[in-house]
């Protein structure tokens, strides 16, 4: 699809986004508002963001701060980095141990609209450098957006070398109508590896475009979960590259949606070398007139022999008006690999339901179980048994 | 790995066998100047001695084409297309009613002769009078370029009700089914190729089969693009009446030749109440040289529509020729407890290009769909699955299954999988799979130690992983499909 045909002319975001940009606002006003002519976007309308002039955040007040963070699932010590409104709340937050050294790596992401949003907007988040060996532990990046019809666009920026290892806890909210638009520019070293666990629950008139690129070296490690649950609409979008042999990547997510919200999971797994291998599970409920989305793009290089991909989405529609649009792809250009995917999409097992009703559980509660059921291997993936905790308590609320 | 290198060797050993099939028929043709513009579509409707209605619908939907783009979203790539430089008409200087064969013209019979088709069967598609008295399970409507030189077994389908006949004569003598069917499943403006075959298509097969008759035989085309620059616009229109049962067969192969050329056809069904069409496809146009030159650019519409409650429509193909396909048989689903099918081997080799699939709209309550796609790819060659399925509001409790198994031969080729599946309906079930791998190791070993050989092992993998669509075609086609897997790849690999 020609990308300039897709620029929504005069969408006054656009324009807006592109006069507050100094250096990249060519870039902006080259790909533009992406319109559902535009593949990547077909079930993701930009048309609620488009007419609205959106404006840089104010500093967040001290009494917004504590309301929104006492209303999140968080662990009770470890590292930690608070971001209001796309600035660091350097009171609240306990940074890691580690020599703070800037990183120039960026990646391309060329058309990528969120990516391009973001490098116009750009403002700075975390930039880490974890040292070669070390086990960083636990970091919770905490942001924060509040207002309304303003934006935020953090740019982070974390490169593990060879053997280091970090879980980054990963929470977004905000109140008001905003945009949060973070972007992810990863390096995982040789042998290294990085849990990527992330809690979505922004406002529920809030819009989360987030984008993640990481690049993946020699048996390094890429584990990530997603779970989408709040913003009216809201995409993660990951770029996920294994450019050396024996890397392994997860993609998992659980997208949770309710009233009239649409929730996007859009990932890229490019397998660019050979014996690596991919795991993606994502599951996504919908209830009301939730929207939910999953686009999955594997892909395989001619050199990546031996590769070994796996995709498996299923969507569970609880109410009539619920909508699922799924686009899980393989593009394969090495013979001798081993690549599937699979989705399905339907409602809940009668037979499962009566079976549960009939021994006396109410229907309610029936249905509930049913839901976890079908969540908890998703949820599974989480390896960390506190995180995971964390976000089934976020599900619960 | 001394498998993978055998089956490389013989895969390119198969690479240069050439096109068994490549030949040209020198006949007298009666051709328009090469362009298009609204005179070309005039003359076209003019030599075809069509009413006003058809030409007017014919100039709504050049008119449309012009307004639109070609579409450039399928994982194809061809240098550009140039539209003017074609002749749009193309049709052979015929005597009418040859009474015998030694009337035919020699030209005619020496293709069906490299065709195979038998004697009998030659005087058949020729027309010679008192030729149906040979009696055969088949029915064929021979579209020799662009014109049906001759329908068989009139007579037969007549008593029965069967209208079988070339759509240029249905719309003289039936141009109130013509008129209150075509465009009405594909529109004129549906899609850029679709748009263009409405204003230019020349011919094809109309087929009407009326209330309650069950089709007594199976209806055939063997299509053929013959004179060289011609573009083939077919227009196929089948319509099954309440009750009514079909079964189509559309077998094609091509003359070698250099240029490319363009094939856009469309293919309209109609299935009324409980009527059942099923539409098989054997495609082996020339996919071009060693290095992809020439070879048929094969862009088809092809939808059928389920209006009746429980009516039923099922696509099978063999897709193993043209340089670059671009092909999704689709079904709307618009009667209630209709069923959509779609049963698909596609090869492609050497530097072919195939981007196939289909759509399964489910429009209607407990609509059932089944998917079965295999792709084979070898050379350097890419194959493509796109498919859509989706589930509107009302389509309660419609089911989908969709299995998409993609084997590559060779490490220059390419195999994707795109699939969509959008469900607007808590109730519908939607189920879909896809794997991409190669020969299995494992699979090859268990037949060699067997006392299989190579050769002999690869291919009875390989017809065992397209096993599931073979047998869903009619006997007829089975054989020859079986006999053009074999020449697209299992006589070299197996």
């Amino acid at each position: 699809m020609s990308v300039q045909s897709s620029v929504a002319s005069g969408a006054p975001a656009l324009e807006v986004f592109v006069q507050r940009s100094a250096a990249h606002g060519g870039a902006l006003a080259e790909i533009g508002l992406p319109t559902r002519r535009v593949e990547a976007w077909r079930y993701t309308p930009l048309r609620a963001i488009a007419d609205t002039a959106w404006t840089q955040a104010a500093p967040l007040a001290a009494e917004s701060v504590s309301a929104l963070l006492n209303d999140l699932p968080l662990p009770e010590s470890g590292a930690r980095m608070v971001y209001g409104n796309g600035r660091l709340l350097e009171g609240l937050s306990a940074p890691l141990d580690v020599v703070q050294q800037a990183s120039d790596h960026v990646s391309p992401l060329k058309g990528v609209f969120s990516a391009t949003l973001n490098m116009a907007l750009g403002e700075k988040g975390l930039d880490l450098h974890i040292p070669a060996g070390m086990d960083a532990g636990l970091l919770t990046l905490i942001s924060l957006s509040s207002g309304d019809t303003v934006s935020t666009h953090l740019q982070h920026r974390i490169v593990l070398e060879e053997g280091a290892s970090l879980t980054l806890y990963d929470v977004n909210a905000g109140e008001g109508r905003y945009i949060a638009n973070p972007r992810f520019d990863i390096v995982v070293g040789k042998g290294a590896t990085l849990r990527h666990i992330k809690l979505q629950r922004e406002s529920l008139s809030g819009t989360h475009l987030a984008i993640v690129s990481a690049d993946v070296s020699e048996k390094g490690e890429y584990d990530s979960f997603t779970l989408n649950q709040g913003g009216s609409l809201a995409r993660h979008e990951a770029v996920v590259t294994l450019n050396a042999p024996h890397a392994m990547v997860h993609v998992n997510g659980v997208q949770i949606v309710d009233g009239q919200r649409l929730n996007d999971l859009t990932s890229m797994i490019h397998h660019a070398a050979p014996d690596g291998s991919s795991r993606q599970t994502v599951k996504t409920v919908l209830s009301d007139a939730g929207q939910g989305v999953f686009q999955g793009k594997i892909l395989v290089d001619r050199v990546a022999q031996k590769t070994d991909g796996y995709q498996m989405n299923q969507a569970l529609l609880l109410s009539e008006k619920a909508q699922i649009n799924s686009k899980p792809e393989l593009e394969i250009y090495a013979d001798d690999v081993k690549c599937s995917h699979g989705a399905t999409v339907g409602a809940l097992d009668d037979e499962q339901l009566f079976y549960l009703r009939s021994r006396g559980v109410p229907e309610a509660q029936a249905r509930d179980i049913l839901v976890r059921a079908f969540l908890i291997d998703a949820l599974d993936l989480v390896a960390d048994e506190a995180l995971r905790d964390l976000l089934v308590r976020s599900m619960a609320s | 790995m001394p498998a993978v290198t055998e089956t490389r060797e013989t895969v390119e050993k198969l690479a240069k066998s050439s096109y068994e099939w490549g030949f040209e028929t020198d006949i007298e043709m009666d051709i328009a100047p090469k362009g298009l513009n609204e005179e070309t579509v005039r003359l076209i409707s003019e030599r075809k001695g069509e009413p006003q209605w058809m030409l007017d619908w014919r100039l709504k939907a050049f008119r449309a084409w012009l307004e639109m783009e070609e579409p450039t979203w399928a994982h194809i790539h061809h240098p550009p297309i140039d539209y003017q430089d074609a002749h749009y008409f193309a049709q052979p200087k015929k005597k009418s009613g040859p009474k015998s064969l030694d009337e035919v013209d020699p030209e005619l019979l020496k293709t069906y002769a490299k065709l195979g088709i038998p004697l009998h069967e030659q005087a058949l598609l020729a027309g010679v009078e008192g030729a149906e008295e040979a009696r055969l399970p088949v029915a064929v409507d021979a579209v020799f370029d662009s014109v049906s030189v001759a329908t068989t077994f009139r007579k037969t389908l007549a008593e029965a009700g069967v209208i079988f006949c070339p759509i240029s004569e249905a719309i003289r003598e039936h141009p109130e089914l013509v008129r209150k069917y075509l465009g009405t499943v594909v529109p004129v403006s549906d899609n850029f190729f679709g748009a263009l075959n409405s204003a230019v298509f020349t011919d094809g097969s109309f087929v009407y089969i009326p209330e309650g008759v069950r089709c007594p035989m199976e209806l055939s085309t063997y299509f053929r693009i013959n004179a060289r620059n011609t573009g083939q616009f077919e227009r196929t229109l089948i319509i099954a009446e309440d009750r009514a049962t079909v079964s189509y067969l559309e077998g094609c192969t091509a003359p070698q030749r250099d240029e490319n050329q363009l094939h856009a056809a469309v293919v309209e069904l109609i299935a009324m109440e409980d009527a059942s069409i099923k539409y098989s496809t054997v495609q082996n146009w020339y996919p071009g040289d060693d290095e992809g030159r020439g070879g048929i650019y094969n862009f088809v519409t092809k939808r059928g529509i389920c209006r009746g409650a429980r009516s039923k429509i099922s696509w099978t193909q063999v897709e193993t020729g043209s340089a670059i396909t671009w092909k999704y048989p689709s079904c709307v689903l618009a009667g209630e407890g209709s069923v959509g099918e779609f049963y698909s081997v596609a090869v492609t080799n050497n530097h072919q290009q195939a981007d196939t699939g289909t759509k399964m709209i489910h429009l209607a309550p407990n609509t059932r769909s089944t998917i079965i796609a295999k792709t084979i790819s070898a050379g350097q060659s890419d194959s493509t699955y796109r498919g859509l399925v989706r589930m509107q509001p009302k389509a309660r409790n419609a089911r989908n299954f969709t299995q998409c198994d993609s084997l590559l031969i060779g490490d220059q080729c390419g195999a994707h999988t795109v699939p969509y599946i959008e469900s607007r309906n808590m109730t519908a079930r939607v189920e879909h799979e896809a794997t991409t791998s190669k020969i299995s190791e494992d699979q090859l070993f268990y037949c060699r130690s067997r006392g299989l050989s190579e050769e002999d092992a690869v291919g009875l993998i390989v017809n065992g992983f397209c096993r599931e669509v073979l047998k869903e075609l009619p006997m007829e086609f089975a054989v020859e499909a079986q006999k053009l897997l074999q020449i697209s790849l299992e006589g070299s690999v197996g």
